[in-house]
Parts: C-alpha cells; sequence; structure tokens
C-alpha cells in the first residue's frame, strides 16, 4: 500500500517533470509562410499542360487523362488544326474536385499533363478553383525535355508522312504477299 | 485617495489586476501549453502573441449570445454572474502586501470557503436550467465533486489556522515571518493544492467539463459573453487558489527586502499558475469514481490525520 503511493507520487513528479523540461527543448513546429518548407521535385501539386521543344501545345486531346481521373475534375474537347495535328479546343481542370492523384500524368501518352510541386492554390471563390487552358499552358517542356510526340508517333501530319518518324519502320503494304 | 486597506483606489487596482491577469492568462496558458507540447502556441497576434486576448475578446463579444428556447431563461443568464461574483468576491481578503487589500477580516479563511461553496451553486444552476443532457451530466459531477472537495480543503486549511490561531489571513502571512508554513504543513499543501485544482476543476479534475466525454458539461448550452464569463470565472479562481496558497503556505508578501512585498506576493501566485498550467499540459484525467473514492478514501482521512498529529504537536510543545 506504502509502496504503491510512493511509485504514484514518483511516477506523477517525473511526469511533470519531463513535461516541464520541453520548455527549453526545441519546438516541432514549422513557421510556414515565413519559413518555406522544401518541395520534392515529385511531389504532386498544381497540374499544369507542357509544351515540346518546338513551343507547340503536347496535348493531343486523347481524353484519357479524364477517363483516368477518379474525381472526374478533367474535361476537354478535341479539336484539330489543318496540318492534321490534334489539339484541346478547351481544357479544364476543376481544382475544388482534383486530389492530385497524378492518374492523369501517368495515363497521358504524350507527357502533356504534369504535376508540380506547387501547392499554394488557396481562392476565396469557389469558381476561381476552376482553371481553364490558358491558366494550365506553361511556356516550357516541363519534366520531359526532349520528348516530342508528333517527332515519334506514327500519326500523319503535314510535313511528315507514314514511316517518317523517329525509329519508324517504313508502312507496310498489307495487300503484299511479300515479307 | 490613497493605497491603504479598503480605500476606492486599492478596490479598484485589485479588480483591475485580477481580471487583468485572469483575461491575460488565456493566451498565457495557451502559449505555454503549447511549449509543453513541443508547439510554438499563438504567437502572430502583437509582440509575441501578447495581443491574443485582445483578438479572443473581440471574438467573444461579437458571437452570437444565445439562449437556447427550451432552457430556464432566469436561471440559465444568472449562473455566469453567481460563479464571477463568487471568485472575484473572495479575493476581497486576500492580503497582497501589508497596506494592501479590500478587507482585513477575522474570518478571511472561512469567507473563502463559503464563496467556493457559493460557485457550486453556479455550475449546478448552469447545468440545470440548460435542459441538455451533457449539461445535467456535468452539473451532476460538478455538484458531486465540489461538495465533496470543500470539505477536506477546509479540513486541511485547519492546521495552518491552528498553528497560526486566527482566521485573518494578514495574521497567517505575518506568523510565517519565522518560517513558511509549507514546512510544518507540507501535507495540508499537497491536499490543498490538489483540493484547489478540484475546486477550480482544472484539467486533472476537470470531470465536470469533459471535453473528450460531455462536450463541455455544464457549459455546453452557453455562448458568447456567458460562456466568456464561466471561462473567465475559471481563469479567476485558478488565480485565487494560487493566491491562496501563497498566503497559507508560502508567506504571502514575505520575502527579501530587495523587492516590494507586492512584487514577493506575485512571483510566488505566478509560479503556482505555471504550475497548475503544467499539471493541465502532463497530468490525464481520472475516472469520475476513481476521482470519488480518492477524495473520500484516501485524502480525508489522511487530512483528518494530518489535523490530528498537528494539534497533538501544538498541544505537546505548549
Amino acid at each position: 500500500m506504502i509502496k504503491l503511493i510512493v511509485d504514484t507520487l514518483l511516477s506523477q513528479i517525473r511526469t511533470l517533470w519531463l513535461v516541464f523540461i520541453k520548455l527549453f527543448q526545441k519546438k516541432d513546429t514549422v513557421e510556414y509562410p515565413d519559413q518555406q518548407p522544401y518541395m520534392f521535385p515529385r511531389w504532386r501539386g498544381r497540374i499544369i499542360l507542357s509544351r515540346d521543344p518546338d513551343g507547340e501545345e503536347r496535348c493531343v486531346a486523347c481524353n484519357l487523362c479524364a477517363v483516368a481521373c477518379p474525381v472526374d475534375c478533367i474535361a476537354l474537347q478535341k479539336g484539330e488544326m489543318e496540318d492534321g495535328r490534334w489539339y484541346p479546343e478547351f481544357f479544364r481542370i476543376n481544382f475544388s474536385r482534383c486530389i492530385m492523384c497524378g492518374f492523369c500524368e501517368e495515363a497521358c501518352p504524350t507527357n502533356a499533363i504534369q504535376l508540380t510541386p506547387d501547392f499554394e492554390m488557396a481562392e476565396y471563390v469557389r469558381q476561381d478553383m476552376v482553371w481553364e487552358k490558358e491558366d494550365l499552358l506553361i511556356e516550357g517542356t516541363g519534366k520531359y525535355h526532349d520528348y516530342n510526340f508528333y517527332r515519334v508517333a506514327g500519326k500523319k501530319i503535314e510535313g511528315k508522312d507514314k514511316g517518317e518518324a523517329l525509329n519508324e519502320a517504313p508502312p507496310v503494304d498489307v495487300r503484299s504477299l511479300l515479307p | 485617495m490613497s493605497l491603504e486597506i479598503g480605500s476606492p483606489l486599492t478596490i479598484g487596482l485589485i479588480l483591475l489586476v485580477v481580471i487583468g491577469t485572469a483575461a491575460m492568462l488565456i493566451t498565457v496558458e495557451r502559449r505555454l501549453l503549447g511549449f509543453w507540447q513541443e508547439r510554438l502556441g499563438p504567437n502572430r497576434v502583437g509582440w509575441f502573441g501578447s495581443l491574443q486576448v485582445v483578438a479572443d475578446m473581440i471574438k467573444i463579444f461579437t458571437k452570437e449570445d444565445w439562449i437556447p428556447p427550451f432552457a430556464d431563461k432566469f436561471s440559465f443568464v444568472i449562473a455566469p454572474g453567481i460563479i464571477m461574483s463568487a471568485v472575484l468576491l473572495s479575493f476581497a481578503v486576500i492580503p497582497f502586501a501589508p497596506d494592501i487589500g479590500v478587507i482585513d477580516s477575522n474570518i478571511g479563511v472561512l469567507f473563502v470557503l463559503a464563496m467556493a461553496s457559493l460557485g457550486a451553486y453556479s455550475v449546478m444552476l448552469g447545468g440545470l436550467s440548460s435542459d441538455n443532457k451533457y449539461a445535467l451530466l456535468g452539473s451532476l459531477r460538478a455538484a458531486a465533486q465540489m461538495v465533496s472537495y470543500e470539505v477536506f480543503m477546509g479540513i486541511s486549511l485547519l492546521g495552518v489556522v491552528a498553528l497560526t490561531g486566527s482566521f485573518n489571513m494578514r495574521e497567517i502571512v505575518e506568523a510565517q515571518t519565522d518560517g513558511w508554513y509549507i514546512i510544518p504543513q507540507f501535507i495540508g499543501f499537497v491536499i490543498f493544492l490538489i483540493a484547489g485544482v478540484a475546486e477550480s476543476h482544472r484539467l486533472p479534475f476537470d470531470i465536470p467539463e469533459a471535453e473528450q466525454e460531455i462536450c463541455a458539461g455544464y457549459h455546453t448550452e452557453y455562448s458568447g459573453m456567458k460562456f466568456g464569463m464561466f471561462f473567465v470565472a475559471e481563469y479567476i479562481g485558478l488565480v485565487l487558489i494560487s493566491s491562496l496558497i501563497t498566503v497559507l503556505f508560502f508567506g504571502g508578501w514575505l520575502g527579501p527586502s530587495f523587492l516590494p512585498p507586492i512584487i514577493w506576493f506575485f512571483v510566488k501566485a505566478s509560479a503556482f499558475i505555471g504550475f497548475f498550467i503544467l499539471m493541465r499540459a502532463a497530468v490525464p484525467r481520472p475516472r469520475y469514481d476513481q476521482l470519488m473514492s480518492y477524495g473520500w478514501l484516501f485524502l480525508l482521512p489522511l487530512s483528518l490525520v494530518n489535523l490530528l498529529v498537528t494539534g497533538v504537536i501544538i498541544l505537546s510543545t505548549q
């Protein structure tokens, strides 16, 4: 009984002491706006649309990102230029729904849609969370500097016929019996 | 007008300082709790967060002061006033310094205990009139806790009273010139400390308002300035208990003469306020039945034994 009382008392005093010396120890708080955290390059934050090295839009409006998106926050409409390239007539991301999962980036066949380390996207008006193509499109190539979809793909555009792409075999004549 | 016991200037200053200290404690407590939880606490408003209390006050004054339609209006409104006036009245008998105080009463200790009992009415009325199950549970617990802890809060003080031979707080302080009562009355001090925490329902014993179990207990339905009064009254109660410990066990204003007596009083009282906040940061809340059995089966016999031994020693040394 006496031992129990003394042990309990000592335990309480030890608790008080251990908490008290926290007053002089380093605090865990990161004072965020004054003290910016290091953002890793592969952090999944604000979504951008990149351009290829020639300065053209990379997006070919294939809709794979919109299909992959688990919260359906991406909307776009296909358009076609005179030279045969596809492009999005509008490209709209509703960031109030976006969960930054990065599935769109993984689905994208042309490395057009990419996630960046920026996360400071708070807005006062809800409608301002919907970003249009002119807001999303950047002037650079993003994470992949040399990639140009139309230079490696078999798609025929003006100035590049079938079989003229990088590493592309000439087209096979399906009606011929020769190999 | 001059600074003497009972002059209007003194009374006004004491009122101002007590309420000001209680208001500042909102900030101080949040900062200290932050430090003790390895956080920084509120440090944005003003110099190191010192104006946080102003921001809190503006917020609480501009909130809607809502009375639930199912509540009993009269007792609902009067409850926060009772606890506020009861704790403020208790400061009347506290001797801050040789010439600073409100009254020089012969029954100072009894007066404080009586006022502490009145505080229980506020908590009971607040909980009952709210007509809310959490408030009812909270006031039920508060009533039981305050009534049972008052018993040996009083008994633990009787050792000090017996050593002095007076209920007058000034005489109690002056009797400690040769040595503070913490040494002969250590057990009495510990019991009074624990009972004081329970009486002001601060965190290790904040069972009446246990947020994790019963929302906010007896002030669940309160909002705006009525809640603010409960809130500030809790802090004034904390200041009161710290002042009482200082007066009864740590020699009040007595101390080496390089500092004026009032400063000694503030230093000692602040140390106890800090200790109470530390207890809030460190010690978990006991269960309700544990609190009751701890009080009745351990603290009450201990305080009675303490009183008995003190009496025997006083009689045998005469």
